[in-house]
């Protein structure tokens, strides 16, 4: 026997002025099933609340319907109101008369009798309502953070420091990431190892962080508070525990000549090695495409054609038959961090990019993006700091600095700005200027986007203290021209063709995810944009959650983002995960799927289209234990209750607690007035 | 072209947008350009600058805003009589008519030698069979090319529009 | 292999060598041109400064006729006629309404079934061919190739690769088939910066000035990048540099070649056949260089040949004496 109680809000005059409250509450007190109807200015208030506690007292509701605004304003502020005054929170249901009413219609008449309809529709779900459980889940206190950027190391050590274990894992050799590679940071022009580096060791030696570098995430199960993660620890073909870190075998190794990828490709690197001196940890690994050793065994040769690292390490540390290993870790967040790539503009693109033909796809001499720049800067790098131009060791005397190649460019596939640019950019041209004091910087640039703190000033002080040329306009073309470089420009400003001999030209290319993070995603289950960038949850108001519970973003993943946003958003990250650890269960709304195992099939069509891997197999055994079938089982944790493997289930064995089909059904007749 | 233009193609974009006919359509530039359609290869936002000179061009000539410099409205007026008449280009007439037009009587009388001593001036010109087609097409598209310049006008006669009627509105609009 | 072919208004005028050199590779490599009967001017730059729907409708009309001559695929050499041609397929096939305008404005019926093909796809597809008959010619009468020696800069021009959408067959920056059809041949293309940038196009005739100064930048980056000629495929763009070469005042003047001229010498066709003498800048002292070049080659490379066998035959004889 139902008894539901109908409450109509006026929400002041947001529907009040449309909608004729007391006449829908009139409507519904007809309908048959409700013991009790009434309209107030405002039900989310105390007062209001106060009214449907005491109808429920007192009529003995067995259900209640609020029409008012969206549920996803107030359904938790009635459904504790209900529970306090004695009934299931689930038997509390809101009928939107706001957003779905008063908000869109102009007409009073016309916009009363669909308010009316929709009360009534809910009445008619709210009947069947099931009194649920909310669910609860263990929480496993363990964080992985995927990435051991400046973002990821952020994040590793706030949880860290907020008393939980993390486990950090990076794909290079060493953690530090793209920060590790710069000179000097803007707007303070820090040495950028110098502030890293600290931190880099902080997380290295912290008693809570488990560190696994040369390591990617191979698979992920579970869900929020329970994930399992198969980590690959790539083959380092050095004992970890063994090394000491002295670097014989670095300096025995004969193969010297291979592209360093820390220096962006301009210095040169052994095939065992430690990417940069404060690598962390200091621990080489054995660049295997590369190694002669390798190279021999791929051949198929009998004896080995080299060894001279194996020879040169008193601690046997070096292990050449040591593959790929798995390790299993169990957590309950997962942090992702995984940073950026900087955009090439040669010819060979993945799809939907294109290259910059008309720059030279990259094979003009002298012409290099921002992070090469970086590493000519650094005193760490190929050429210990000083300002020489790659195709001949010589100083430039004219640096030509191109800001937007790629962003902002739809044509080419980029229609983001990648943010960052303009701001290292202007610190290119100091960092230049500091080094050669006769030199000329040019920088063609469309806008300046320097909006964060003392940014626009350091930008002025590049162009007023440091001499840069800032010319409105893009380039059309770069070439080389015998020893210098061309490049042919507009100002906008002055109205004139501009063309620069060059004795060297930075591209400030785009900033865009790190390759494989499709791959990485949809181990996670997280959903990316088609740039790549993964998606938070929602852009204002959740920026460091996903979609997929208990996987949090940090850092450029996410969109392009310098340093500060990223420690910020790394703490944020931290702060979220901390949240989720400082209950030791969660929990879950109980409105999700369940199946009926008496009448389920198996043909697992509901686990085929489930978006959050919420399906999982069930045997069915006979009395002696013999497994004659499968059956599908929903896991009530990672449900989310979307629905979906209600729609495609060919037997209807599956169905959504208080949103079964004859829930549905009993709406549809309500709307059509039967 | 764009270093001999006043307007280069991203000012006559910018003047498009503004509607500015007058500053348009009193400078050369939109005549300066060749349809080396290197703007539109460039163009970050596919904005085709290429196409839009072409119908600023069309534009222009509709309006009565002149055909651009003496020589060049020479020139391609002289072309398009050519193939009018003959069906192909005959080079001869083709400078003959150009310099009529524009006053250019001795230019390039110098070479007139030396290119029919290489063959390359053919002196009678050839007239296809189906010559009156060619014509039949040109007044056809003038005719289109009519139409669509009562249409603008039109447009630029017509009172600001009012607020669009509801689909399901009795009231023709 | 049978071609539909559109000359355009040019070639049997001022580039009339270009369609000389292409009818007499076309027959060494055994291709029947069929020209398109009663074929008329595309409209070139003209047209589409003046009138969108002419512009369409005049290359259309070529393609229609096309159609009816029963031909699939038309190879229109000229770079503006194919650009015009090409520009008009994909006009008719994408723009509303120009499907049903076009055979309207025409009075002929028009599918817009037909393929428009480029002097650079045709010879870039037919570079195994090319390379393939190369190798059968009785060089006996050469001491060497002199094509071996001719460093050649591929100038494309606009047309051939702008816009995109139309033409499409090869990157718009930095295109790369002329320089598999100049291989083919044996002949070494240079790598240069100018290769797509304008020569000053129509305004040959009606501002001289702008050509002088394009077209002389092209030239100016050939030579420094090492260049003894210019391979061109357009008529517009070789008269540009060649026609007009000598206002500029160019010392040493730098030799313009048709695609199909460079083929035809490959091929072993004799000079004459391909036109050369039609030129404003003489080509004779080019080809005199590179004979030279070929025969000094050649001298060097016997002399080579010829001390290594003593060295090696001297070998062997110390070696019987020894034992």
């Amino acid at each position: 026997m139902s008894r539901i109680g109908v409450f109509v809000c006026h929400c002041g005059e947001n529907i009040g002025r449309t909608v004729d409250c007391a006449a829908v509450a009139d409507a519904l007190r007809e309908h048959p099933g409700v013991a009790h109807a009434e309209d107030y200015k405002y039900m989310c208030s105390d007062p209001g609340q106060q009214l449907i506690k005491k109808a429920i007292a007192d009529d003995h509701l067995t259900g209640v319907v609020v029409c008012a605004c969206s549920p996803h304003m107030h359904e938790k502020t009635f459904r504790r109101a209900a529970e306090q005054a004695g009934i299931n929170p689930f038997l509390v249901e809101m009928a939107n008369v706001r957003e779905h009413c008063s908000w869109i219609h102009e007409d009073r008449e016309q916009a009363t009798a669909k308010a009316i309809d929709i009360g009534r529709t809910i009445v008619e779900k709210v009947k069947h309502n099931k009194p649920l459980e909310t669910i609860r889940i263990p929480v496993t206190k363990r964080a992985l953070v995927i990435g051991g950027g400046i973002a990821g190391i952020q994040a590793a050590l706030d949880i860290a420091d907020g008393g939980h274990d993390v486990v950090l894992i990076e794909k290079d050799a060493s953690i530090g990431g793209h920060m590790s590679q710069l000179s000097e940071t803007f707007p303070t022009l820090d040495c950028s190892q110098c502030i890293l580096t600290p931190r880099m060791v902080e997380a290295y030696q912290h008693p809570r962080i488990k560190l696994h570098t040369w390591s990617e995430v191979e698979k992920v199960d579970g869900y929020i508070g329970n994930f399992t993660v198969t980590i690959r620890k790539k083959a380092r073909s050095v004992n970890e525990d063994l090394c000491n870190g002295c670097g014989d075998c670095q300096a025995a190794c004969p193969s010297r000549k291979i592209a360093s990828e820390f220096d962006a490709g301009l210095g040169k690197r052994t095939a065992i090695y430690v990417p940069f001196p404060q690598a962390v940890p200091n621990i080489p690994v054995l660049d295997r495409e590369n190694c002669t050793l390798f190279k021999g065994r791929r051949k198929g040769l009998a004896k080995d054609a080299c060894g001279k690292c194996k020879e040169a390490c008193l601690k046997g540390a070096i292990d050449y038959d040591r593959d790929d290993a798995f390790v299993t870790e169990e957590v309950g967040a997962i942090v992702v961090a995984t940073g950026f790539q900087l955009y090439d503009i040669g010819r060979d693109q993945p799809e939907g990019l294109k290259g910059y033909g008309e720059y030279g796809y990259g094979e003009v001499p002298d012409v290099i993006d921002g992070m090469q720049f970086e590493r000519l800067a650094s005193a760490s790098g190929p050429t210990g700091g000083a300002m020489l131009r790659p195709s001949d060791g010589t100083e430039p005397k004219t640096v030509v600095f191109v800001a937007c190649v790629g962003s902002r460019d739809p044509e080419k596939g980029i229609s983001y700005c990648s943010k960052i640019c303009c701001m290292y950019t202007a610190k290119h041209t100091m960092l230049y200027k500091h080094k050669v004091h006769d030199g000329r910087t040019v920088v063609f640039y469309m806008d300046i986007r320097a909006a964060g703190k003392g940014y626009d000033e350091f930008s002025r002080r590049a162009i007023e203290e440091d001499g840069a040329e800032y010319i409105r306009g893009r380039v059309s073309r770069i070439f080389r021209d015998g020893e210098k470089v061309k490049v042919w420009g507009y100002d906008t400003l002055s109205n004139r063709q501009v063309e620069v001999e060059a004795d060297m030209v930075v591209l400030a290319t785009a900033v865009r995810p790190q390759p494989g993070i499709s791959e990485l995603a949809q181990k996670l289950s997280v959903s990316y944009d088609q740039d790549g960038f993964l998606n938070e949850a929602h852009p204002k108001l959740r920026p460091v959650e996903t979609n997929t519970a208990g996987v949090y973003l940090a850092g450029a993943c996410q969109a392009p983002r310098d340093i500060p946003e990223s420690v910020a958003m790394a703490s944020a990250t931290a702060a979220k995960v901390l949240g989720l650890f400082s209950a030791d269960e969660l929990e879950r709304d109980p409105s999700v799927a369940k199946v009926n195992e008496r009448t389920c099939i198996g043909c697992f069509n509901c686990e085929r289209v489930c978006p959050y891997g919420a399906i999982e197999h069930r045997d069915v055994c006979d009395v002696d234990g013999h497994v004659c079938g499968h059956v599908a089982y929903v896991n009530p944790g990672v449900c989310q209750g979307c629905g979906t493997c209600v729609a495609v289930c060919p037997s209807k064995s599956v169905e959504l607690a208080n949103f079964t089909d004859d829930q549905i059904y009993s709406e549809i007749n309500a709307l059509a007035g039967w | 072209m764009g270093g001999e233009m006043t307007l280069p193609p991203h000012d006559l974009m910018r003047y498009a947008i503004a509607g500015d006919r007058e500053r348009l359509f009193n400078d050369d530039s939109l005549w300066l350009c060749l349809t080396c359609e290197t703007c539109s290869a460039r163009c970050p936002n596919d904005v085709d600058p290429a196409r839009v000179i072409d119908a600023l061009r069309e534009l222009a000539a509709l309006e009565g805003a002149g055909h651009g410099p003496r020589n060049v409205a020479a020139f391609h007026k002289s072309f398009l009589e050519q193939i009018r008449m003959t069906g192909r280009l005959s080079e001869v007439g083709l400078i003959m008519q150009y310099k009529m037009r524009s006053g250019a009587l001795f230019q390039d009388v110098a070479v007139v030698p030396a290119m029919l001593e290489r063959g390359k001036l053919p002196l009678v010109p050839s007239r296809i069979r189906g010559h009156a087609e060619i014509k039949s097409i040109m007044a056809a598209c003038a005719r289109e090319q009519a139409l669509a310049a009562e249409a603008l006008a039109a447009t630029a006669d017509a009172p600001t529009a009012g607020p669009a009627p509801d689909a399901d509105s009795e009231v023709a609009p | 292999m049978t071609l539909a072919y559109y000359p355009g208004c040019s070639m049997h005028g001022t580039s009339r060598e270009y369609d000389e050199s292409l009818r007499a590779v076309a027959a060494t490599l055994e291709i029947e041109l069929r020209e398109i009967d009663d074929w008329s001017c595309c409209g070139a730059s003209s047209a589409h400064i003046a009138d969108h729907l002419l512009a369409v409708a005049l290359p259309a009309r070529n393609l229609a006729l096309a159609e009816a001559q029963g031909a699939s695929e038309v190879l229109a050499p000229c770079a503006a006629c194919y650009n015009r041609l090409s520009g008009a397929a994909h006009a008719v096939a994408d723009e509303p309404g120009l499907a049903t305008k076009v055979p309207e404005v025409l009075g002929r019926p028009f599918t817009n079934s037909v393929q428009v093909t480029s002097i650079v796809e045709l010879l870039q597809g037919l570079a195994p061919a090319i390379e393939e008959r190369i190798g059968r010619l009785d060089r006996r009468r050469w001491r060497g190739n002199p094509l071996e020696q001719l460093n050649i800069a591929a100038y494309w021009g606009c047309l051939l690769v702008r816009p995109a959408a139309t033409t499409g067959f090869d990157d718009a920056e930095q295109p790369t088939g002329m320089d598999d059809v100049i291989r083919a041949c044996g002949a070494n293309p240079v790598k240069w910066n100018m290769a797509v940038e304008c020569c000053g196009g129509a305004f040959s005739v009606s501002r001289t000035s702008s050509v002088l100064r394009l077209s002389r930048a092209i030239i100016d980056d050939a030579r420094a990048s090492g260049a003894d000629a210019i391979l061109a495929a357009c008529p517009m763009c070789h008269g540009n540099l060649d026609f007009r070469q000598s206002a500029m005042n160019l010392d040493p003047p730098m030799p313009v070649l048709y695609i199909t001229q460079l083929v035809g010498l490959a091929l072993g066709l004799p000079p004459e056949r391909l036109g050369f003498a039609r030129h404003f800048v003489d080509t004779q002292p080019l080809f005199t260089q590179l004979a030279q070049k070929a025969d000094t080659a050649a001298a060097e490379a016997a002399e080579a040949a010829a001390a290594k066998a003593a060295k090696a035959a001297a070998k062997t004889a110390a070696k019987a004496g020894v034992s």
